[in-house]
């Protein structure tokens, strides 16, 4: 891939890297503000200190994580309008709704109570600090459903209309965006994969410690806890996944199709590819592997519904880019005050394709003088690039199937009581660790990705999105923002590798590992790994 | 006249995005003070930690005041966040890189004790101490100014300034105010939480911060009246018509900021309370009344921050370049329903967040000293 050499390739590549390295430590903080709320619960209703100090050790990891979540957090927050400016003005009207009700209704939530959470320990009782951190959580996970709420209706804009008269889309129905069905499977599907991000992390670290033989009683315990929420988690994304499928077929096809790389509508039921050789210039898929059925039933739940194939949906779009234009040029006279009743009318009734003739703003600012070739050019981008999603999409699954795998056998091992004995099973539980990023991380890329060529779905061109500002001032931010935040993250992952060798022992109880042994070799062992952390 | 009208709403907006403004001056406004304090009242690594643990349990919670700040910028003037934002590009960017040092400082600092690592976190606690408040005063300071922006028949948004064009000197003058302003809200609440060296060394910056802010306010009004020409609308805006700011006309005049104090005498309160707000805190600062200095000191800043909103009504940021291009609370608001629905959002949860942070504070409230740190070495920052 070149590097991008304009402001909107380049802002994009900007937005990606900010928004994953976000994604690094989000899933993080939602799956473990919970499994702490499980924990902390256990603690109260049993009593066991155990689980006081294992909520404690866990929170300290929680911690680091958290510091680079609100760091990195806060670009998000900014940068629709400093790299976005167009977009923010242009659906700031419904955008910036539920962006603000998240900082109301979860932001203040989330970091009042993590406050609360790290220093109440000795200032509240038992049951208040549960509850401190169970808002901690509810807070976490309501941030989650907000802002997924305003992607939903980025993918799927409904309850908007265009305004001619302020030049921008505006609300006309908040309850469409809120019960936005693409935002209620996404929610679900996204928090789902942070329960099994934490979970993963917890069970990884649990398992070395086990290997390792320290700390077993905590570790045990510890590994039991993030079992079962792994694998309820695990399942319930697997099939929130397939109902982001059966979505993404009713409201964006392009985007199913192009992660399928199904260039021709097929004979319902489709069938899936399960791996191959997308060529977007050929519009094939070489050495294609199939199965038949399975991909009509995924995305339209019947036998007899057809899936559109790419090439018939470049076909349509040529036809709303040609809808588009004619919509563009009564929009131009109204614009101008030239416009009659009837011209209002006739826009009302080609509104839907107007963002189609804005594709057209990338070939002649003109729109209305597109030539042939550029409105068959526009057509054949008006869908996303398919390999790398078709890729994406597969590394994604194929890291869900073998996560689901590991917890399926935790359980069915720790049911059988022999979970912690097995070292190979306790190895690969310790190499699965990075598992749940790999799959956030390409699945946050095939939801984004497949959006394209639009920032809001068939409203807005990314490329008419952007801000007007200069290359070297997002080139400039851009390298800022790769340079400062892998630098905190070499930070951050230090910190945690540091705490987690000294696990438990880092909280000073006098009941672990490295406080416990005794002779001089042991005590010098603990000073040197631990005399210098609190 | 029906309250809800989209003129009331429009006013209504006004006020709710000050009350933000506001709450993250407050709050953010003694955190930012305490860090900028930071490597000044602590020489040791202890008394360093009275002064984070301080602010330690609560800073999160309140920079939300500014995370909402934007937000609410987005959803009732996204235009206004779309402008201003893209407008100060790099500015903002400084903003943001400044404040990633925050959370990693609050939280990583503590977790080696090397004096190396801690020394070096105690600057990058210092750093977003200091740049977000001359930033947010900078900019505010060009607000009165006007900025180099306008837009074409799509309203896409187009700045013909950069950084440099920012540092105006009156825009600075007016950083160093708002740097004061957190300074001495710092500086009170740090006596307020704290015992010994700390709270001493606190009191004695206190009163160079009353000072300061008093004069520098006072050099801010003064260059106004003499040396900046406000702008004022002639024609064309309708407090109930579409959000489009550019069927307006306006005009550059002197002494045009200070017209709502001659219409609406009542707002000479904001500047005296701005005034009268800095001078109790320091002379309760002075008598060791550290509650007291604290109050004064809230007050100053609500009092400094209404000012600068009433002196620009109805303008929220004019356009030097195009200044028919403005944007004024009556053009460049979200849509009547938008606003309709944020505002009983913000009804509604506005008071469900002031009381649980109160009862944050309530909950955790005790002054902090050397020898309570010691005693809680490995549970506090």
């Amino acid at each position: 891939m070149m590097f991008p050499d304009d402001v909107v390739d380049l802002s994009r590549l900007q937005f990606a890297t900010v928004a994953l390295y976000h994604f690094l430590f989000v899933p993080l903080t939602i799956g473990l503000t919970f499994l702490l709320g499980i924990m902390e619960a256990v603690y109260v209703m049993t009593g066991k200190e155990v689980y006081k100090d294992m909520v404690k050790f866990w929170g300290k990891l929680f911690g680091i994580n958290f510091a680079l979540g609100v760091a990195t957090g806060l670009t998000m927050e900014f940068q629709f309008g400093a790299n976005w400016s167009y977009y923010s003005q242009y659906v700031g009207d419904i955008f910036g709704a539920p962006l603000a009700i998240e900082a109301l209704m979860a932001f203040f939530l989330e970091s009042t109570f993590v406050g609360i959470f790290f220093f109440g320990w000795d200032r509240l009782s038992k049951v208040q600090h549960l509850a401190v951190t169970w808002l901690m959580a509810i807070g976490t996970n309501l941030s989650a459903l907000w802002i997924l709420i305003a992607n939903g209706w980025m993918q799927n804009p409904v309850g908007a209309e265009f305004n001619i008269e302020t030049m921008r889309m505006e609300m006309v129905d908040f309850t469409a965006v809120l019960l936005n069905p693409v935002a209620q499977v996404k929610f679900i599907h996204t928090v789902a994969g942070g329960y099994v991000a934490g979970s993963m992390f917890v069970l990884s670290i649990s398992a070395w410690y086990l290997l390792k033989g320290r700390d077993v009683a905590f570790a045990k315990r510890s590994f039991a806890v993030a079992t079962g929420f792994g694998l309820a988690s695990i399942l319930s994304v697997i099939l929130l996944g397939d109902e982001s499928g059966y979505t993404a077929g009713e409201v964006q096809k392009y985007k199913l199709a192009a992660i399928e790389a199904e260039w021709e509508t097929e004979e319902a039921p489709a069938a899936f590819t399960l791996f191959g050789f997308p060529d977007q210039e050929a519009e094939e898929t070489h050495s294609a592997i199939k199965i038949p059925y399975v991909m009509g039933i995924i995305a339209t739940r019947s036998f007899t519904e057809e899936v559109t194939g790419l090439k018939e949906l470049i076909e349509n779009n040529e036809k709303r880019i040609r809808n588009g234009m004619l919509a563009y040029a009564l929009f131009d006279k109204l614009r101008k005050g030239e416009g009659t009743e009837v011209d209002r009318e006739s826009l009302q009734r080609l509104q839907s394709d107007l963002g189609y003739g804005f594709l057209l703003k990338a070939y002649t600012p003109n729109v209305v003088d597109a030539t042939e070739e550029q409105i068959k050019l526009a057509a054949r981008e008006s869908i996303p690039q398919v390999a790398p999603l078709f890729y994406a999409f597969r590394i994604m699954v194929a890291s869900g199937f073998a996560i689901l795998i590991i917890f399926a056998l935790s359980f069915y091992s720790m049911s059988r009581r022999k979970a912690c004995n097995n070292r190979i099973f306790l190895w690969l539980c310790v190499l699965a660790l990075p598992l749940p990023w790999v799959a956030i991380e390409s699945g946050w890329f095939v939801a984004e990705f497949g959006r394209q060529p639009w920032a809001i779905g068939e409203i807005l061109p990314t490329a008419m999105a952007v801000s007007s500002l200069s290359y070297n001032d997002v080139l400039a931010s851009f390298i800022g923002f790769v340079v400062f935040y892998t630098v905190l993250l070499i930070i951050e992952l230090y910190l945690m590798i540091k705490f987690i060798k000294l696990g438990p022992s880092s909280l000073h109880t006098g009941r672990y590992h490295f406080e416990k042994q005794h002779g001089r070799s042991a005590e010098s062992v603990f000073a040197s790994k631990s005399n210098d952390l609190i | 006249m029906d309250f809800l009208s989209y003129e009331n709403l429009r006013l209504i907006w006004w006020l709710l995005i000050g009350v933000l403004w506001i709450g993250f001056a407050l709050t953010e406004g003694f955190d930012m003070g305490v860090a900028m304090l930071l490597p000044f009242v602590g020489k040791t690594d202890e008394e360093r930690r009275v002064a984070i643990n301080a602010v330690a349990p609560h800073w999160d919670g309140n920079q939300v005041w500014l995370i909402l700040a934007a937000g609410a910028l987005f959803a009732a003037w996204p235009i206004v966040y779309a402008t201003t934002f893209s407008g100060m590009y790099l500015a903002l960017i400084i903003l943001l890189f400044s404040l990633f040092l925050r959370p990693t400082g609050f939280d990583y600092r503590s977790k080696i004790d090397n004096p190396k690592w801690r020394n070096s976190w105690d600057w990058a606690l210092f750093i977003p101490g200091v740049v977000p408040p001359l930033i947010f005063g900078i900019a505010m300071g060009n607000l009165f100014l006007g900025l180099p922006f306008h837009y074409d028949e799509f309203l896409r948004s187009y700045y013909s300034g950069n950084f440099f064009s920012l540092l105006h000197p009156f825009a600075l003058l007016s950083g160093l105010l708002a740097v004061s302003m957190f300074l001495m809200q710092g500086a009170s609440y740090l006596m307020l939480r704290s015992e010994g060296t700390v709270h001493e060394r606190a009191q004695v910056f206190l009163k160079w911060a009353a000072l300061a802010v008093i004069v520098l306010f006072s050099l801010a009004g003064l260059s106004l009246w003499f040396g900046i020409d406000g702008y004022s609308v002639t024609d064309g805006l309708s407090p109930d018509g579409p959000s489009n700011p550019t069927h307006k006309t306006v005009v550059m005049e002197a002494h045009a900021w200070f017209k709502n104090y001659s219409t609406y005498p009542l707002t000479l309160i904001a500047p005296l309370l701005g005034l009268l707000g800095a001078l109790g805190a320091w002379l309760m600062g002075k008598a060791g009344r550290s509650a007291l200095a604290f109050l004064n000191s809230c007050l100053s800043l609500i009092g400094i921050i209404l000012t600068a909103g009433f002196s620009l009504f109805p303008f929220i940021m004019p356009s030097s370049t195009h200044p028919d291009h403005s944007l004024t609370i009556f053009d460049a608001t979200s849509s009547e329903l938008t606003l309709q629905i944020m505002f009983w959002v913000a009804i509604v949860f506005v008071p469900i967040i002031l009381t649980y942070t109160l009862w944050g504070y309530k909950a955790l409230w005790r002054k902090y000293s050397v020898e309570y740190i010691r005693e809680n070495d490995h549970s506090l920052y």
